[in-house]
């Protein structure tokens, strides 16, 4: 209907039409000029976690120039605004973060002292992959003293490889929205990684049988998607509360309850502390595995497939 | 369908005015064509309007579309908390808390200054027993999606508040650009910044004590951009009232009484190391800064009282470097900082409020430290603190009273240690000895609690 009109309109003087023809051209021409300057120059994005730049990099080939802002082996809740940061938050266009106050510590200061408008909270270039998956442990109770409790609930979504599809696709279309030019790209690259993946996780399914139910200790509350999803069954916590060192009183306490409730492995990730795992490993007799948590937390896990072959595979390792 | 539509139009203004239509004159076909031609115009304009709406619209509901719920696989019935990108705080303002107290124990008067700094600012931050500090209270949020707002109020322990920080930031100028407006902490050196609940020692070094009362907080304006490179490279200025020392508060007149322009360069070294350098200038003109019990060359009683109106430039350096293993703070880490600031005043001095004579001096100081963690939630520290007081030259008039060269260097070695239960709480022992007052050496024992409850903003480098 509005093309019809704006056709007949045109053509009720033709000398306004070929103005407006000139006119349109000029913009077309305008815009492709904007468009192609932007087909060379990679989307600049900004990861807050490795696993995070590894999905960006499987939606977005090398069209994306990714800067990752913390390391396998530190711990994401305690990360400083390092100058760093800022820097290269300043022109970044795109932001990837878990959200859900995992980064609370640091990324609103980084925010700030970036003076980019672009990638501010409520912003197309601010994404938080919390948002797309549902979130287990949320809290019914915000007190202090239950330790480092995060208001949204459990923000470490990334040890289940389930949540990567519906934050994939919601990646995919930022990319497109953010960079129309290369939208056939973007598809194409989720609609591959959408198909790896699902295979991927069949066969991660079928290879992680023998551990649905099994009795498992961590070290951090770290592990409850990981849980949700393979069937293990936390019998305790090496934490007294979220966020606090293990004391030896407690460690000892939490010896005498694996009496009653014997766990067949202690878990961590490989950012914490062994000491507290290996303590407890030692005593009650059991494996302590430590899993590579994100990409790069163990030399295997290179990329988002084998951040899972590992993890997967340290488990079964665990069991034997 | 347009052209039809002018036509009807054209046909209804003929039928409306029949007579007119009737003896219709070439000037009134001019007038109806101009009218037609305005309707399309306007019409056009409309259908544009639409069309960018309906764009919008789009753009909108594609963007809803993504943050709308995604079936999830997963077996158990998970929840899930709000849709929209979580805040620092619904719709009330962040207010967070700090309570502080202290025991101090030690010998010598805080009422005397730093030996040769008896003209500069004496507030050492501690009291001799068990002492409350400052609670501090803190509120922030966004004031809209232009402007966010903070204000930090201290409470004195004896009963009082005073207004620390309230200052409006802008968050969208893009560009790198960040405006501040209001009362805040200068950006000029690296510890100014940084509130009294983030500090690794109970006091601030000798040489904020003495140059800046501690910290300086002007009333104003901050302008600061940062350079849109890998390197962080950021350059700022501000405007102020001198509200802050040296500032004598600028009282009755228009313009600025204060200026500071600061440069920050920083970057990593691989994932373990991190590093800050700063340049810091502040000028201000004192006006009528009177100083009571300075020491003289009659050695009077007491001391007598000076007055200084001149001109104060300052000019510091300032670093910072990090490091802690695989870049994970929580479990060690390594922090190393130093400062350095030189201060020239010039212009007339007042001695004993009765003789005025010229009068310059040169003082500086630095000062040098470093905290270690060296296991989760412990951490110790060692700092060094040196004064140089300058030789001043005095005005013939007052050559004979005031004491131009007091060859003293004052200093000081403070160690602490402390333990944080948690990031909200920490509990610190700290030995200092003191030389900072020429023939009064002391020793310092404090033992300090800082915590902090309610919402906890992120804490800068």
């Amino acid at each position: 209907m509005k093309t019809k009109q704006r056709v007949v309109s045109v053509k009720a003087n033709p000398r306004l039409s070929e103005g407006y023809a000139v006119a349109r051209k000029i913009l077309y021409a305008f815009l492709l000029l904007l468009i192609s300057g932007n087909v060379h120059a990679a989307l600049n994005v900004f990861a807050c976690e490795p696993e995070w730049a590894a999905l960006t990099q499987q939606l977005a080939g090398n069209q994306a120039s990714i800067y990752t802002a913390t390391g396998a082996l530190q711990d994401p809740h305690r990360v400083e605004a390092r100058p760093s940061l800022i820097a290269r938050a300043r022109r970044a266009q795109l932001l990837v973060c878990t959200g859900a106050e995992l980064e609370i510590g640091w990324m609103p200061v980084v925010l700030r002292e970036s003076g980019n408008s672009a990638i501010q909270p409520g912003s197309s270039g601010n994404f938080e992959a919390a948002q797309y998956v549902s979130r287990l442990e949320v809290p019914t109770r915000l007190d202090r003293a239950e330790g480092d409790v995060h208001a949204s609930g459990n923000p470490h979504i990334q040890t289940d490889a389930r949540n990567f599809l519906p934050i994939a696709e919601a990646l995919s279309k930022r990319l497109i929205q953010l960079d129309p030019a290369n939208t056939q790209l973007y598809q194409q690259q989720y609609t591959a990684f959408n198909q790896q993946w699902r295979v991927a996780i069949a066969r991660w399914e079928k290879q992680a049988v023998s551990l649905k139910g099994v009795p498992v200790i961590v070290q951090h509350k770290g592990f409850p998607y990981l849980n949700n999803w393979l069937g293990l069954k936390q019998v305790a916590e090496l934490e007294p509360k979220p966020g606090l060192e293990p004391s030896a009183a407690y460690l000892g306490s939490v010896l005498n309850e694996l009496q009653q409730h014997p766990a067949r492995m202690v878990l961590r990730a490989a950012y914490q502390d062994g000491r507290p795992s290996e303590w407890i490993a030692q005593r009650a007799h059991v494996p302590a595995v430590m899993l590579p948590y994100t990409v790069g937390g163990t030399p295997q896990a290179t990329d988002l497939f084998t951040l899972f072959d590992d993890t997967i595979q340290r488990l079964l390792e665990g069991l034997k | 369908m347009s052209r039809y539509f002018y036509w009807c139009v054209a046909l209804a203004v003929l039928l409306a005015n029949p007579l007119n239509a009737l003896a219709a004159t070439d000037a009134d076909l001019q007038a109806i064509r101009e009218q037609i031609q305005q309707l399309k115009q306007n019409y056009e304009q409309r259908i544009t309007q639409l069309e960018q709406r309906l764009q919008q619209a789009e753009a909108n509901s594609r963007q809803a579309e993504s943050v709308a719920p995604q079936a999830q696989t997963a077996a158990q019935q998970p929840t899930r908390s709000g849709t929209g990108a979580s805040s620092e705080s619904g719709f009330n303002p962040a207010v967070s808390l700090i309570l502080s107290g202290t025991y101090g124990q030690f010998k010598q008067d805080t009422a005397v200054a730093a030996t040769g700094f008896a003209m500069s600012a004496n507030n050492p931050g501690y009291t001799q027993g068990l002492s409350l500090k400052e609670s501090e209270l803190g509120i922030s949020a966004n004031i809209d999606p232009q402007f966010r707002g903070v204000a930090t109020f201290a409470l004195a322990p004896a009963g009082g508040i005073s207004v620390e920080n309230a200052f409006v930031q802008s968050s969208v100028l893009g560009n790198g650009i960040n405006l501040k407006m209001g009362r805040f902490f200068s950006g000029l050196g690296y510890l100014n910044e940084q509130h009294a609940h983030a500090w690794d020692f109970v006091d601030q070094p000798l040489v904020y004590r003495v140059l800046w009362d501690n910290q300086i907080g002007e009333d104003g304006l901050q302008l600061k951009w940062l350079a849109p490179t890998d390197m962080f490279v950021e350059v700022g200025g501000e405007l102020g009232r001198g509200r802050g020392f040296p500032g004598t508060d600028r009282q009755n007149k228009n313009g600025a009484g204060a200026g500071v322009l600061f440069a920050h360069v920083g970057d990593d070294i691989g994932i373990e190391h991190s590093w800050r350098a700063g340049l810091s200038l502040h000028e201000t003109r004192r006006v009528n800064a009177v100083s009571t019990g300075v020491p003289d060359l009659l050695s009077t009683a007491g001391g007598v009282s000076n007055r200084f109106s001149g001109d104060s430039r300052t000019a510091g350096l300032d670093f910072v470097w990090k490091y802690a293993p695989n870049g994970n703070i929580r479990e060690r880490y390594l922090k190393l900082q130093g400062e350095y600031f030189r201060r020239n005043e010039s212009g007339l001095l007042t001695y004993n409020l009765a003789t005025t004579d010229s009068y310059a001096v040169t003082q500086s100081g630095w000062y040098l430290q470093s905290v270690y963690q060296f296991m989760p939630n412990w951490r110790t520290g060692l700092r060094y603190d040196q004064l140089d007081p300058g030789i001043a030259s005095v005005g013939a008039l007052n050559a004979g009273n005031v004491i131009g060269n007091y060859a003293f260097n004052p200093s000081r070695l403070t160690w602490m240690v402390d333990y944080n239960p948690s990031e909200f709480s920490r509990l610190r022992l700290q030995l200092a000895r003191d030389n900072s007052r020429q023939g009064l050496p002391d020793n310092q024992l404090f033992l300090q609690y800082i915590m902090s409850l309610g919402a906890h903003g992120a804490h800068q480098y």
